[in-house]
């Protein structure tokens, strides 16, 4: 099924030309409107009135988390607070966080890019859907719950945490579709294993993961282990929320992303340059229907790429690849570049391993440092020490191959890591203190 | 003619060791036998205990990975060469000893060692067709 079959559909040259017009609505709004946007276009010489064609977008300077930070808390908004409705925030865990405001056609917006979603994620209004996104500031949550209820699915607000309640939901309310993060649904799965709770036997069809990177070895092992269809969804609260694109349950194969709301661009992350379609490089947007916070050409730091391959379940709007890292969660290991999600990639390679790990990156001298560690489950445990050691160096060889950078295997104990309700803590870099 | 084993992974950090015997302690569980085998990172202990579900089951419960295996308590003529003529047995006949370690108890005049074999049946035919006694399970729990 189709939500928005209109645009959902459109022939390309017709949403370009929709692209267009609302682009340049857009800039001039906000070089009226927001003091940060008139400075910064007149800096780079460029008036709204001199964007002519989608590929002058090119020409406007970029936005950066730095820049909303500097707005701290409601620089960037382009209408008066009368007009707005709701405030989300990002969590400011790698500093001040970033506000955004919606207004009441915005909150409509993202409900209906929602319900797109979970459409395409292989929802119907018959579905019970267990939200076990975080409420609250953070967008998850309460972005999945207006789009459940834009079209017309059950949704069970039962937001992030209080796990074995969580299962027992599960079992007693049978809902039929789950959306959380990947690493707590995970986690999710094994609370239910350990309260003696099968997968097999709830209800569920199709699980909707995202917020965070996760490898195409996570999602078999999610579908495996919980019994169903995963599929990616891709949003962050300075574009909209979730909902900015989504993968389609028939192909599963790139998040389609919702253009005529939000143009897309992919560039270099060093040099800014834009980059064409199908190489990947840092995903840039630019909201053109947006009414209280409109963002121009924003910096995502997502590592990802574009096609506009027609997909097989008819959509004409271009697909983004499953964001393979942050520019920001890269870490650079003896001059590597290595994502957490590749080395998750390499572990899960492997047969037993779980998907519980954790980079902790060190300065020993002058000397890069990286320890992967690793949780044993029953799967790779023996009594015998060779085995697992075998399984150290196996481990060990494989990151060696992959990345060409050596690191050190660690076992550990079950539950070491911590279990994250919301985004996995994947990587922990003592280089900075 | 298997005694049961069970084995849980330890990392090697302070502590960790006593976590273990405070649970079974209390859950009433005594200890019979124990090896500890470790490397820099982590160790596996092995027990062999008198009620192998119960401390299976407590550990788990405390997050533990714990495993089961099958191993073989020989008895071991307690003089000069008694272990080793055992071993040159096995050995002839390519038996491989993964492990093996002391139990603290005596079986009359001998000695008890437990063996972790690569062929446990193998073993066991061969120590029986050449006059050693094996101690079943269900009396080294209680020995």
């Amino acid at each position: 099924m189709i939500y928005d079959i209109e645009y959902e559909t459109m022939p390309r040259e017709a949403l370009e030309s929709i692209q267009l017009r609302r682009l340049q609505a857009t800039l001039e709004r906000v070089y009226a409107t927001v003091p940060f946007y008139k400075t910064s276009f007149q800096k780079a010489g460029i008036t709204p009135g001199q964007i002519k064609s989608l590929e002058d977008l090119q020409k406007l300077p970029f936005t950066t988390k730095q820049d909303l930070r500097d707005n701290y808390p409601f620089g960037m908004f382009a209408v008066p607070m009368d007009n707005v409705v709701r405030i989300h925030a990002s969590s400011g865990t790698t500093g001040q966080p970033t506000v955004v405001g919606y207004t009441a056609r915005d909150v409509n917006t993202w409900a209906t890019l929602m319900a797109r979603s979970l459409t395409l994620g292989g929802a119907t209004s018959g579905d019970i859907i267990h939200n076990a996104f975080g409420y609250g500031l953070f967008t998850g949550g309460l972005g999945v719950h207006y789009g459940a209820e834009k079209m017309g699915a059950s949704v069970i607000p039962v937001s992030g945490g209080n796990t074995k309640r969580q299962i027992m939901i599960m079992k007693d309310f049978g809902p039929t579709i789950l959306t959380a993060t990947p690493s707590y649904t995970l986690h999710l799965a094994e609370v239910a294993q350990e309260m003696g709770v099968s997968f097999k036997d709830l209800k569920f069809k199709f699980g909707i993961f995202g917020a965070e990177p996760w490898s195409e070895k996570m999602r078999e092992e999610i579908e495996k282990k919980l019994d169903l269809v995963a599929v990616d969804i891709y949003g962050l609260s300075e574009v909209i929320g979730p909902g900015v694109a989504n993968e389609c349950h028939e192909a599963k194969k790139g998040l389609h992303i919702a253009e005529d709301h939000f143009i897309a661009e992919i560039i270099n992350p060093d040099t800014g340059q834009v980059l064409p379609w199908g190489e990947t490089g840092e995903l840039v947007f630019t909201s053109i229907t947006k009414e209280a916070f409109p963002i121009i050409r924003y910096r995502t730091r997502d590592i990802t790429s574009i096609t506009r391959e027609p997909c097989i379940c008819g959509r004409t709007l271009a697909r983004m690849s499953k964001v393979s890292g942050r520019t920001d969660d890269m870490l650079i290991i003896r001059g590597v570049n290595v994502f957490p999600s590749q080395i998750e990639s390499v572990l899960m390679e492997i047969e037993g391993i779980e998907p519980h790990y954790q980079l902790v990156v060190d300065r020993e001298g002058n000397l890069d440092t990286l320890t992967v560690m690793v949780e044993v489950g029953e799967h790779i445990f023996s009594d015998k020490v060779s085995p697992m050691q075998n399984l150290e160096r196996q481990i060990s060889k494989n990151i060696k191959e992959f990345f060409g950078v050596s690191a050190k295997v660690k076992l550990v104990e079950p539950k070491t890591i911590a279990r994250s309700e919301g985004k996995a803590v994947r990587v922990i870099d003592n280089r900075k203190i | 003619m298997r005694v049961e084993q069970i084995s849980i992974f330890l990392e090697n950090k302070s502590g960790r060791l006593a976590k273990v015997t405070e649970i079974l302690a209390d859950a009433q569980v005594n200890i019979r036998a124990l090896s500890l085998a470790d490397t820099s990172d982590f160790g596996v202990l092995r027990l062999i205990v008198d009620n192998t579900e119960k401390a299976k089951t407590t550990l788990k419960e405390n997050g533990f990975t714990v495993g089961k295996t099958n191993v073989v308590a020989v008895e071991v003529p307690d003089k000069p060469g008694g272990l080793h003529n055992i071993l040159i047995l096995l050995h002839n006949s390519g038996v491989n000893v993964e492990y093996m370690y002391a139990f603290v108890q005596q079986s009359g005049d001998n000695a008890v060692m437990i063996f972790r074999f690569d062929n446990t049946d193998e073993a066991i035919k061969l120590l029986e067709k050449n006059g050693f006694t094996i101690i079943n399970g269900s009396k080294i729990y209680t020995l």
